[in-house]
């Protein structure tokens, strides 16, 4: 086993789960709550010549994605060295 | 120099570049055949992964949805770039660890079961089929239109050029020249989107420039000038849309999860030397789609607003079809823009009410585009090249998913166990030469139903693969009785949805007969969440995977171990 004791081998897998999820809940407040959900009442905001709800819909919610797979590379690559599970 | 030798030039140069990459990266075995040894950089395979990824119907289609369909086309701005955000957390690193060549190999040896992986490939060998004979046709257009020989040449010429790298090269070269594909095809793409955003807002960036004010003076927005025009011509206001709140977050869902589950996607990660890098990779790919993703609804809503004016011309009464622009009479020759005089007047019309006098198929708006602005010649060129990149890079993988498909998970692990690599090799060269020819048959004579088929294809990925591949990393002791349950449920339910609204009673197809006013474009939503809730009932039945198993999972959990991907 690569980790040093099953307890180390569980909390890795928590951490890793935790962060998925939470990153999960952003992709889905933003692509499906602002861009599809809750549209007409952010249609109300203008946001430089855009309506809010439209720009999450066609931009915002694809910069976001970008976003938040770098957030999860970096975690990920702290967790793996936190629990000496890295490639060399 | 005129349009078309200019785009013969081009177009020659970049094949030119194919096949130069293609001499130079042949395989030797099948690790270099099925996934380039392991060895790519995770940003090269990034930038593969996006060519991969942006088919013909990315680069000529989508921003034509956009324009047409307005807020609502969002649906494929997200669902076709939000799936690489489950790929990447939740797929992508622990297939790489998971180390074999393809999805039925994963779904095979998860669920220890000859059916499931038989199941996989044939699901596989659909969802590839479906897809490539659009890219086809894709070829067909752009070469019919800018080259000026018939469909059928244009995709001969396209099936000599894949069959040439893809036979060759396998993996190997397919990667090298999908990069040099995402390049042609990003300059092809914001070029002209540069050059229209400065005409008529004057922002260099079009990504920008979409929400900025008009340069001609009135001070307006461009979102808002298209809105007061839609609505004035009839049409609902580009920024709001026209389909139900439920149906558009379904459609959304199917073509993420789709997206998170197409074969010839997953399979790029596992071509990356290590787990960390498929995370990487799948980050580069996804800043690599989005610099396309960003521009689309830019370039459709300049392409709309420019269309208005030149349909309509600029007080909204009609221009005289004499003095139409020389782009209206060229793709009025290919039938993909069509004028009828219904008052008579001499004058063409648009409008999404009983005045339209024009028929103007969507896939024409990005071709077109830089006629309509009236950009110089290279730039319709470069587009031509770039529409061409895009249909060839798609069908390249998904070429190289049919011929593994049919050599390893069909041949060598399922009917003949005892082939040699060479053999093996030999196999999947000729598998892909069979579905070269396969595909380029449906090129030339499309049956009817081939472009509604490509969007299905992501319905069934998510209602088929994804549950199953989600349940047997995150679910450890899910079973193959839940798993095949599932699929088998999933992928049957949603095929015969569709089926039933689209081929047996279309008229019937309208959200008063939808199942919770689900369109069957956004039925692999219910379809996935239909596998997942049969597998768990079924796993609940019929008690725990195997321990050996159970260990597997454990050990594709966490990176450290990764060898290159193989056979054994």
């Amino acid at each position: 086993m690569a980790f040093q004791s099953a307890e180390h081998a569980k909390a890795y897998w928590r951490e890793n789960l935790g962060l998925m999820l939470k990153l999960l809940v952003v992709w889905f407040v933003v692509s499906y709550g602002f861009g599809i959900l809750l549209v007409d009442a952010l249609n109300q905001i203008t946001f430089f010549g855009f309506k809010l709800g439209f720009w999450f819909a066609q931009q915002g919610s694809i910069i976001t994605f970008v976003v938040l797979i770098y957030v999860y590379v970096k975690g990920m690559e702290k967790i793996d060295n936190k629990y000496n599970v890295h490639e060399d | 120099m005129d349009i078309q030798t200019l785009t013969f030039i081009i177009v020659g140069l970049t094949f030119a570049l194919y096949i130069g990459i293609a001499i130079w990266s042949r395989a030797g075995s099948t690790n270099d055949f099925y996934v380039a040894s392991g060895g790519v950089h995770p940003v090269l395979n990034g930038m593969a992964t996006a060519a991969d990824w942006m088919s013909a119907a990315s680069f000529i289609s989508m921003a034509g949805i956009v324009a047409f369909a307005g807020y609502d086309g969002s649906v494929y701005l997200m669902g076709w770039t939000g799936g690489y955000v489950l790929l990447a957390l939740c797929l992508a690193p622990y297939l790489r660890k998971f180390g074999k060549f393809t999805v039925p190999d994963f779904v095979g040896d998860r669920y220890y079961s000859r059916a499931a992986r038989i199941i996989a490939v044939l699901c596989a060998i659909i969802i590839s089929f479906t897809y490539i004979a659009g890219q086809m046709r894709g070829v067909g257009v752009v070469f019919s239109r800018f080259l000026e020989v018939d469909i059928a040449t244009g995709v001969i010429i396209g099936m000599v050029i894949v069959f040439f790298y893809t036979v060759l090269g396998g993996m190997k070269g397919i990667t090298y020249t999908q990069v040099a594909q995402y390049c042609v095809l990003v300059f092809a793409y914001i070029v002209p989107a540069v050059f229209i955003s400065l005409l008529m807002t004057g922002h260099v960036l079009p990504q920008t420039g979409f929400g900025a004010t008009l340069a001609d003076g009135s001070g307006q927005y461009l979102l808002q000038k298209l809105d007061g025009l839609s609505v004035e011509l009839g049409f609902t206001e580009y920024t709001e849309g026209a389909r139900s709140m439920v149906d558009v977050f379904f459609i959304t869902a199917a073509l993420m999860v789709g997206t998170a589950g197409l074969p010839h996607v997953i399979v790029r990660f596992f071509t990356v030397p290590k787990v960390r890098d498929a995370r990487r990779s799948a980050f580069w790919a996804l800043v690599f789609i989005a610099v396309v993703y960003l521009t689309a609804p830019a370039i459709a809503a300049f392409a709309k607003v420019n269309l208005f004016n030149t349909i309509n011309g600029p007080e909204m009464t009609g221009v005289s079809h004499e003095q139409a622009p020389s782009w209206v009479k060229n793709w009025e020759k290919t039938g993909l823009i069509q004028w009828q005089d219904k008052n008579g007047d001499g004058k063409m019309f648009y409008s999404g009410d009983e005045r339209n006098e024009m028929k103007i198929d969507r896939d024409i708006m990005v071709l077109a585009n830089p006629e309509i602005a009236n950009l110089p010649a290279w730039v319709v060129a470069l587009v031509a090249a770039g529409g061409i990149a895009a249909a060839l890079s798609t069908s390249a993988g998904l070429l190289l998913v049919i011929s593994t498909s049919i050599s390893h998970d069909l041949l060598k692990r399922t009917l003949m166990p005892n082939i040699n690599d060479r053999q093996e090799l030999m196999y999947a060269r000729f598998a892909a030469a069979i579905a070269i020819l396969l595909s380029g048959y449906f090129g030339v004579y499309p049956p009817g139903f081939v472009a509604q088929v490509v969007a299905f294809a992501f319905g069934l990925a998510a209602s088929s693969f994804f549950p199953a591949i989600i349940l047997g990393i995150f679910h450890k002791r899910m079973n193959r009785a839940g798993a095949v349950a599932g699929m088998v449920v999933g992928i049957v339910f949603t095929l015969a949805y569709i089926i039933y609204f689209k081929f047996i009673s279309p008229e019937l197809n309208n959200p008063q007969h939808w199942i919770l006013g689900v369109s069957p474009e956004g039925i692999g939503t219910l379809g996935m969440i239909i596998n997942f809730v049969v597998a768990i009932v079924v796993h609940k039945l019929t008690g725990d995977a195997p321990d050996d198993i159970q260990e597997m999972v454990e050990s594709i959990r966490y990176p450290k171990g990764s060898g290159a991907a193989s056979s054994h």
